[in-house]
């Protein structure tokens, strides 16, 4: 990568890191006029109610807020978190972020009318899919067995109750 | 001697068959998922945390006890055949441990570290059962004020890990306490950033935050970033050392535990700061300091000990003031909370059963993590290989399974996606997990401490300073005010040691970071260093 790239994506941190800064503010405001719209409480003891505290969140979060802000205009950036799997030299995968959400959101959605043992397996089968399995087979009968196998682990050894969906009466 | 017969007692509990037989599964499996990359202590417990949903609360902590150390070792285990610290404790630990690997000496390196951590952790849990009974004791005098103020030193510690930006830390613990707030408040009924969605009443769970925040977080920006190339792994043998490894190890064993346990039993922010300062003593006395940087067997040796030291230390201010210091020790209150049982200094009174069960099963998991452990290294190597694609989706499988077990609530895992995606916004820009973790957990109750001590006052603010919480503001105000404390200073009264380590933290943070992490509290160039 050329070095005029590079300070490209600098600035474009900076910028977006900017966009955290913001969050929080944002965030902060949205605690601090919460808590100003609390109804004045009948039943509340002692001379703290309810509004306190979000008060003094919110008011931390404004003024982290700020300083991030500062510190960002300053040239401080924070250091994306590395690892052994990790390569940060490229841009972030939003196609396999995508996916994977995609996958996660399937399962949220389908867990209760088709059953952990369906969807557990959508969900791995289509996470490892994102993540660049090809081995779709392999995949499929990995999923299942695990989908399979923690729905008796937790209904029969842990007794604790994961929806069995379609496959009442199978299973 | 009392703690003693309670002592004998616990070890009645835990070595019933079945009780030793949840230590023993703990021990493995979180030994099984902690060596997974990426996948450090904290998460290893998160993750495993719905396994004991169904369990009494005695076989659960017991189980508990077992992956908090399984979690701890294969932590190293990774860092030393991976050199992927899986939390900044094991930084070192992967700094030499590798190197070590590196030139054919893994097994040493892995024998060291497994019998490190069973003498630090055995004689720290000693300590524990010694120390905690007597600190509950003048615990339960102290008020509501004082904990607050302790709460307050536990928030302002964990965000200011030396070598960190400041600004950020805080940024984190103001998300997590936000976190915190969301739910019905207890003493006025009002909802708070409920925004009238039914399920947010009761609040976020903490496992969802937990487990959303390292690990579905984790799974996103790992992905985000996935190195698609095979990783290395050194091949080791069983783990093994001979008698002049022993003689090089067995000082630095010894004061890492010395090290490692009270800096574990104050919240001061974690295991970090010790390792260093075990690192650094070790190589100022080794007589071999030019093995350092390149495999010294005392580089793993002493912060080994130290780490797990200071994880058994963590766990007094756990157990008798319900204040958790560390990442994997807020998991574990949120565990016991989940039972119902508020941790605090009458825990040793109300549950003497479930205290020195636990405590003695710290011993037995230990025990059990040195026998299963220096056979098993060649399998946990094995583990290492598997492939990325199948580990990244086993994690969102096993945290979809444990949100969801949590409370059987759908909603509970499009909660998890969100704070999977503000986990992820966090890595991208630097902010640490630990201080959300912590304020999210341990903010409802520094809340309600805060307005129990108002309530005594009648509102007057003064009723927060007692004698003991004063102390304690003085401690938060140094450490919110270091930087400029620092200048103030003379230069020869820094401690020369402490010195060192801060300068190794910084030097091993520029070293694993790959952008340069620049932070207004940073020194001012040109100050005490040059000299």
């Amino acid at each position: 990568m050329s070095t005029a790239a590079h300070h490209e994506e600098q600035k474009e941190q900076g910028r977006s890191e900017l966009g955290v800064a913001l969050f929080l503010g944002a965030l902060g405001a949205l605690v601090i006029v919460q808590a100003l719209l609390l109804p004045e409480s009948l039943i509340a003891r002692g001379p703290v109610g309810p509004r306190t505290v979000p008060l003094v969140v919110g008011g931390l979060l404004l003024a982290v807020a700020a300083f991030l802000a500062a510190d960002v205009l300053r040239g401080g950036r924070g250091e994306p978190e590395g690892g052994e799997d990790i390569d940060l030299t490229g841009r972030s995968d939003w196609l396999t972020i995508g996916m994977l959400v995609a996958a996660f959101a399937a399962n949220a959605l389908l867990i209760e009318p088709l059953g952990w043992p369906v969807s557990g397996a959508i969900l791995f089968w289509g996470s490892a899919f994102a993540l660049g399995s090809r081995h779709y087979i392999r995949d499929a009968v990995i999923a299942v067995v695990l989908s399979v196998g923690t729905w008796y682990l937790f209904v029969l050894g842990l007794s604790t109750a994961l929806p069995v969906g379609i496959l009442e009466g199978i299973l | 001697m009392d703690a003693f017969d309670q002592l004998i007692g616990g070890f009645a509990t835990a070595l019933t068959p079945g009780n030793l037989m949840f230590a023993l599964l703990g021990v493995l499996l979180g030994t099984a998922i902690g060596v997974l990359p990426g996948i450090g202590p904290a998460m290893t417990v998160a993750l495993l945390l719905p396994l004991t949903f169904g369990l009494d609360v005695v076989p659960a902590l017991i189980m508990f006890a077992g992956i908090y150390y399984g979690g701890m070792y294969g932590g190293s285990t990774t860092s030393i055949l991976l050199n992927t610290p899986g939390e900044s404790a094991s930084v070192v630990t992967a700094v030499e441990g590798n190197k070590m690997a590196r030139s054919g000496r893994a097994a040493q390196a892995l024998a060291t570290a497994a019998i490190g951590s069973f003498v630090a952790g055995t004689i720290a849990t000693l300590l524990l059962a010694l120390v905690a009974p007597t600190i509950a004791r003048l615990a339960v005098q102290i008020g509501a004020p004082d904990y607050f103020a302790v709460m307050v030193l536990a928030f302002i510690a964990v965000t200011s890990v030396l070598g960190s930006s400041r600004v950020r830390g805080l940024a984190s613990l103001g998300l997590g306490l936000t976190i915190g707030l969301v739910g019905i408040d207890a003493t006025s009924g009002q909802q708070r950033l409920t925004f009238g969605v039914p399920e947010l009443a009761d609040g976020i769970d903490v496992v969802v935050v937990a487990v959303g925040l390292f690990a579905v977080g984790e799974a996103l920006w790992t992905a985000a970033h996935l190195r698609r190339r095979p990783i290395e792994v050194i091949p080791t043998g069983a783990a093994r050392m001979n008698r002049e490894d022993f003689r090089r190890s067995w000082k630095p064993w010894l004061r890492g535990t010395a090290i490692g346990f009270p800096f574990g039993a104050i919240p001061a922010g974690g295991a970090e700061i010790p390792t260093f300062l075990s690192y650094v003593t070790e190589k100022k006395l080794s007589k071999h300091p030019e093995e350092f940087g390149h495999g010294a067997i005392e580089g793993v040796a002493g912060p080994e000990a130290t780490n797990n030291a200071s994880a058994a230390g963590g766990l007094v201010p756990l157990l008798t003031l319900g204040i958790p210091t560390t990442a994997t020790a807020a998991v574990i209150l949120a565990a016991i909370e989940s039972y119902g049982i508020e941790p605090g200094p009458r825990l040793f009174d109300t549950e003497p059963e479930l205290v020195w069960g636990l405590i003695a099963s710290l011993f037995i998991g230990n025990t059990a993590l040195l026998l299963l452990n220096l056979p098993l290294a060649p399998l946990w190597a094995k583990l290492l290989r598997i492939p990325r694609s199948y580990l990244y989706a086993g994690i969102l499988f096993f945290s979809s399974l444990g949100a969801y077990a949590a409370n059987a609530s759908p909603f509970d895992l499009l909660l998890l996606l969100v704070m999977g995606g503000l986990g992820f916004m966090m890595r991208r820009y630097g902010l640490p997990v630990l201080p959300a973790i912590i304020g999210a957990i341990l903010g409802p109750f520094a809340e309600e401490r805060l307005r129990q001590a108002l309530q005594i006052s009648n509102g007057d603010p003064a009723g927060l300073l007692t004698p003991v919480s004063g102390t304690v503001y003085v401690v938060v105000a140094l450490i919110l005010l270091w930087p400029l404390v620092r200048l103030l200073l003379p230069r020869k009264a820094a401690v020369p040691v402490l010195s060192d380590a801060v300068h190794e933290i910084e030097e091993a943070h520029a070293h694993h970071g790959l952008t340069e992490a620049v932070s207004v509290e940073r020194p001012v160039d040109g100050d005490d260093r040059t000299r």
